[in-house]
């Protein structure tokens, strides 16, 4: 595990038997690094680890031309290899769940938010700053934006809402930075600015 | 079923750090690594790294896979059994 990133690159793009070397080693490091950092999460057991590795090595190998070099190799392909472990485990744990239960919701931004221990003038701020967000959302965002980010704000993986969307997980993300664009445009111009609908928010 | 109050807190924190520019997710993947290890080590973070940070504010999933990512090269840098 302890070759330059030169070295890393130069044999993993030598025909075999030299990158089969290098291979096992990146396997034995990715292996290891994910044993450590998933111990004791449920359905992560020797199979589930093997499968991800070698995900995870079949992408490393056709992205080495986006290796830029700034850090070490492994760290870069370690990170690959997390990704490839965690969206499996997201995508069993929201198996099943569709993203139309999240349709009602997000064709009526409606905001069940009533707290009657606040003082009046916060409540009222409150109320103004809902009443805001209520109507860039109906005029400014598309329904597929808001459904995006109400989904998000769900807690569903961007890769499943992207599955279920016909999409990719940039693309979605770009949906709901686009979507929290216009929404914090929106407020700006109702007069709230990002830290007052904080403090809004906050008692 | 609407918005709990703690998820429109969340979307405000969001909103708080949203910038008109935006890594994507496989944008900051690309970074990640070399951020990861100037984490660990405790070595100034460098201006180049700021989007990755702003990004890993704002994207749960990419915190979640930073946060393991620590982890996982935190392992790597024990000494094996």
């Amino acid at each position: 595990m302890d070759r330059a990133n030169d070295v890393w690159i130069e044999e993993l793009r030598q025909p075999d038997p030299r990158r089969e070397a290098a291979l096992s080693d990146l396997r034995a490091g990715l292996l290891r690094g994910l044993r450590g950092a998933l111990a004791g999460r449920a359905g992560v057991d020797d199979a589930f680890l093997e499968d991800a590795v070698q995900e995870a090595l079949l992408k490393v190998l056709d992205r080495l031309d986006t290796f830029e070099g700034r850090g070490r190799f492994v760290s870069w392909a370690m990170a690959i290899a997390v990704r490839v472990a965690l969206t499996a485990i997201r995508k069993k744990r929201w198996q099943g769940v569709s993203l139309d239960r999240f349709k009602q919701e997000s064709s009526s931004p409606a905001l069940d938010v009533a707290d009657h221990s606040l003082r009046p003038e916060r409540a009222a701020l409150r109320s103004e700053l809902l009443a805001a967000m209520d109507r860039v959302i109906r005029e400014q965002l598309t329904d597929r934006q808001w459904l995006a980010l109400t989904a998000e704000l769900n807690g569903m993986p961007q890769d499943e809402i992207a599955r279920q969307l016909g999409s990719n997980r940039n693309a979605v993300y770009k949906l709901t930075h686009d979507a929290r664009r216009k929404l914090k445009a929106g407020l700006e111009a109702a007069g709230f600015n990002a830290e007052s609908c904080f403090e809004a928010w906050e008692r | 079923m609407n918005l709990s109050g703690e998820q429109i807190r969340a979307l405000l924190q969001a909103l708080r750090c949203t910038r008109d520019q935006e890594l994507t997710c496989d944008e900051c993947l690309r970074e990640v690594g070399s951020f990861a290890e100037l984490t660990l080590e405790g070595r100034p973070i460098e201006q180049a790294y700021d989007l990755v940070q702003q990004h890993l504010q704002v994207c749960g999933e990419c915190g979640e896979e930073f946060a393991l990512l620590l982890k996982a090269l935190e392992g790597l840098l024990e000494p094996q059994q």
